[in-house]
């Protein structure tokens, strides 16, 4: 199968061993993958901020690249992006970029939902020694509905016990500009999944969403614990 | 501005806090298990929502019905258009009838006229009678939530302001606090020449209202006075009384984890003979007060679908830290982020649609499915298309370079490496004020695919 990757700007700039553990572990699969490096913000930032016209400048941009490949799927380590190009049909008046907004975003999938749903793999090959634990990033749970996906992979994980947060579907606080528009009250959030994750005795906390783990990640270091927090396509990727 | 002040005093508030997590984590453990009474919960959302689709489509047609039969049951039928038209209405009544105290049940329609203080200015006294709302009104406070008014308040707190208040010794037993005030509240019953009531549902085809509460207190209001006067938005209408079943499955269950309330009062009319029970006159206020606006676009038409249950508070991470107050609202939580500046227009709750992360728990425990994150979207393309004011010139700049850079992937390439190399770190204190912030990696995907991850092979292959 041909896979076009749909890197998202945060995993290519900020995580991107979660963008080259997507490319090894599709090619474990079997997966030839290509990456269009026109790519670059799907436009959600400003979709969620209340400025459209320039997320509707960048999902036109988008649109067009991936319609230029002939991949069988598009692919991304990202739940909150997939799911913005979902919502890209929202941004068009005009019946003729609605359905190609839809077109795209038929052919775009989350990594997890695309191992599982798609390729019907569980067991990836991968192997991880340690206690992990799932926070379920919001778009990819409730925009998506992924919740069993990536809970089905770690736990094929050879090495790896997973275990699971009370509050494991409950935002961590990120919410994009809410994190510093109103950042007391994201890191109140946050607080409560930290505290979570540190209680479970865990070596990790594991998400499919860079942005996620950015605020989780920088609030557990700012904290000085040990967990660290690492990208579902990394764990993924790692044979030991 | 307001928001933000009033959130950061509520976060630094330990026993508002800790009595948040523990009503609202106690409502959603008693929601969930309540709906896993009802075979086909979701097929029951759907076809709530189909009914309120179906009545907002041809609300006017509905009114009109329920208008109808509502006064050939003898109702009086009165229209507002706003605020200011309700309260005169209302207050013309009680003036009319003498009234020099007036026992009011919980009715979120009267908050966000600010009855009680249209009232007192015609020297009429309004006595809350809801417990929880009693309480919010003896310490002069207002309600933090739309279900559960007193929420904010600990035991210890409402202890201390019954000793206060009501001159009793300090108790923290519940049964005690509750005896104490049905003792105060009973008089306040029995003088009272006016009831003011809420409405859950009313009927088009019967003309009937429906009140559901735990207390009894709503019972009394509407019974014992010889004027009952009930106010309802215009959207609580539903066509058939047959519409009832489906609606009284998921309000009681999403509100207080309920299979069903303590008391369901339907009311039709007035009392027809003199043994009857009842008072001797209805009057329904309808309300419109912005709601009329809401109807334009199916985006925003589907706030008015709201049954007023609650659960979206429950379920949202940021009221469960902030409560209700902060939102200077009315209607604080998800619901109310949506629905004050609807009302409202202007001023303060511009701020509210931003006051999310948008994660979604709100639209998935709605029982009639509002979307209330594509809700939010849509009020905050508003507020950025009507400009609203000068703080949002340095957005503006922001997002017109972000649109600009992220157009031409050389350029951002270009500007990633040089803030790399420069070693310039964005400014960006409200983050790392508090949180680590994770450095621009050393090489990005693009390079390192470049560099030979693009001809590498899977070496299991």
């Amino acid at each position: 199968m041909r896979v076009s990757l749909f890197v998202t700007c945060l995993a290519d700039q900020l995580w991107p061993s979660a963008a080259v553990g997507t490319v090894q572990v599709l090619r474990r699969l079997g997966c030839v993958v290509e990456f269009d490096e026109r790519q670059t913000c799907c436009g959600q930032p400003a979709f969620n901020t209340g400025y459209r016209p320039a997320a509707r400048t960048l999902a036109q941009r988008l649109i067009e690249i991936f319609e230029s490949s002939t991949a069988d799927a598009i692919v991304s380590p990202s739940g909150s992006c997939t799911a913005m190009v979902h919502h890209y049909h929202q941004l068009f008046d005009d019946g003729g970029w609605r359905a190609r907004a839809r077109g795209v975003a038929e052919r775009t999938h989350e990594l997890s939902s695309f191992l599982v749903n798609r390729l019907g793999v569980e067991d990836v090959g991968a192997s991880f020694s340690g206690r992990l634990t799932w926070h379920d990033a919001c778009h990819g749970l409730r925009d998506l509905g992924i919740r069993t996906e990536p809970r089905r992979l770690l736990r094929r994980v050879k090495g790896a016990e997973l275990v699971e947060l009370p509050n494991a579907e409950t935002c961590c606080g990120f919410g994009g500009t809410f994190s510093v528009k109103y950042p007391e009250i994201s890191v109140a959030m946050l607080d409560e999944k930290v505290d979570a994750i540190e209680r479970a005795g865990v070596e990790a906390v594991v998400s499919g969403d860079a942005s996620c783990l950015m605020q989780i990640g920088g609030r557990l270091s700012r904290r000085g614990s040990p967990v660290r927090a690492v990208h579902l396509a990394e764990v993924l990727a790692s044979t030991l | 501005m307001t928001f933000e002040r009033d959130a950061r005093t509520a976060l630094a508030d330990g026993q508002l806090r800790g009595a948040l997590r523990h009503a609202t984590t106690l409502f959603g453990e008693r929601r969930r298990a309540a709906l896993a009474t009802v075979p086909d919960w979701e097929g029951a959302r759907d076809r709530a929502r189909a009914i309120k689709d179906e009545t907002l489509a041809h609300l006017d047609r509905y009114l009109e019905e329920f208008t109808a039969n509502a006064e050939r049951a003898g109702a009086q039928v009165h229209w507002a258009r706003d605020a200011a038209e309700a309260c005169d209405i209302i207050g013309r009544i009680a003036q009319q009838r003498g009234a020099r105290t007036v026992v009011k049940s919980k009715s979120m329609a009267s908050e966000e006229i600010h009855l009680n203080a249209a009232l007192a200015r015609r020297g009429i006294e309004p006595v809350e009678t809801d417990l929880g709302e009693y309480i919010v009104q003896l310490a002069g406070e207002t309600p933090s939530h739309i279900v559960v008014p007193a929420i904010h308040k600990t035991k210890a707190q409402i202890a201390a302001l019954f000793a206060d208040k009501l001159g009793i010794a300090l108790s923290d037993d519940v049964a005690t606090l509750a005896a104490a005030a049905r003792q105060a509240l009973r008089r306040r019953f029995a003088e009272a020449d006016l009831g003011i009531s809420g409405v859950n549902f009313a009927v088009a085809e019967t003309g009937t209202i429906l009140i559901l509460e735990n207390e009894g207190n709503a019972r009394l209001t509407t019974s014992l006075p010889r004027t009952h006067l009930a106010l309802m938005g215009i959207e609580k209408v539903i066509p058939r009384f047959a519409d009832l079943e489906v609606f009284l499955q998921l309000l009681p269950r999403s509100g207080t984890g309920q299979a069903l309330t303590a008391y369901q009062s339907l009311l039709t009319g007035t009392k027809r003979r003199p043994e009857d029970e009842g008072p001797d006159e209805l009057h329904i206020v309808l309300l419109d007060n912005g709601r009329s606006q809401m109807l334009a676009s199916a985006v925003t038409r589907q706030t008015l679908a709201c049954i007023r249950c609650g659960a979206c508070l429950n379920a949202c991470p940021v009221y469960r830290q902030i409560g209700g107050h902060a939102y200077g609202s009315v209607y604080p939580g998800p619901i109310g982020a949506v629905l004050t500046p609807q009302l409202l227009g202007t001023g303060r709750s511009s701020e509210l649609p931003y006051a999310s992360s948008l994660c979604g728990a709100c639209r998935d425990v709605c029982p009639v499915k509002i979307d209330i994150p594509a809700v939010l979207l849509h009020l905050r393309a508003q507020a950025v298309d009507r400009g609203a004011g000068k703080r949002r010139v340095l957005e503006r700049l922001a997002f017109w370079a972000y649109a600009t850079v992220m157009a031409r992937p050389r350029l951002l390439e270009w500007l990633v490496r040089a803030a790399r190399t420069l070693r310039i770190l964005p400014p960006l204190a409200a983050w790392t004020k508090w949180r680590d912030l994770r450095p621009l990696a050393p090489r990005s995907f693009r390079e390192q695919w470049r560099a030979g991850l693009r001809d590498q092979r899977d070496p299991n292959a």
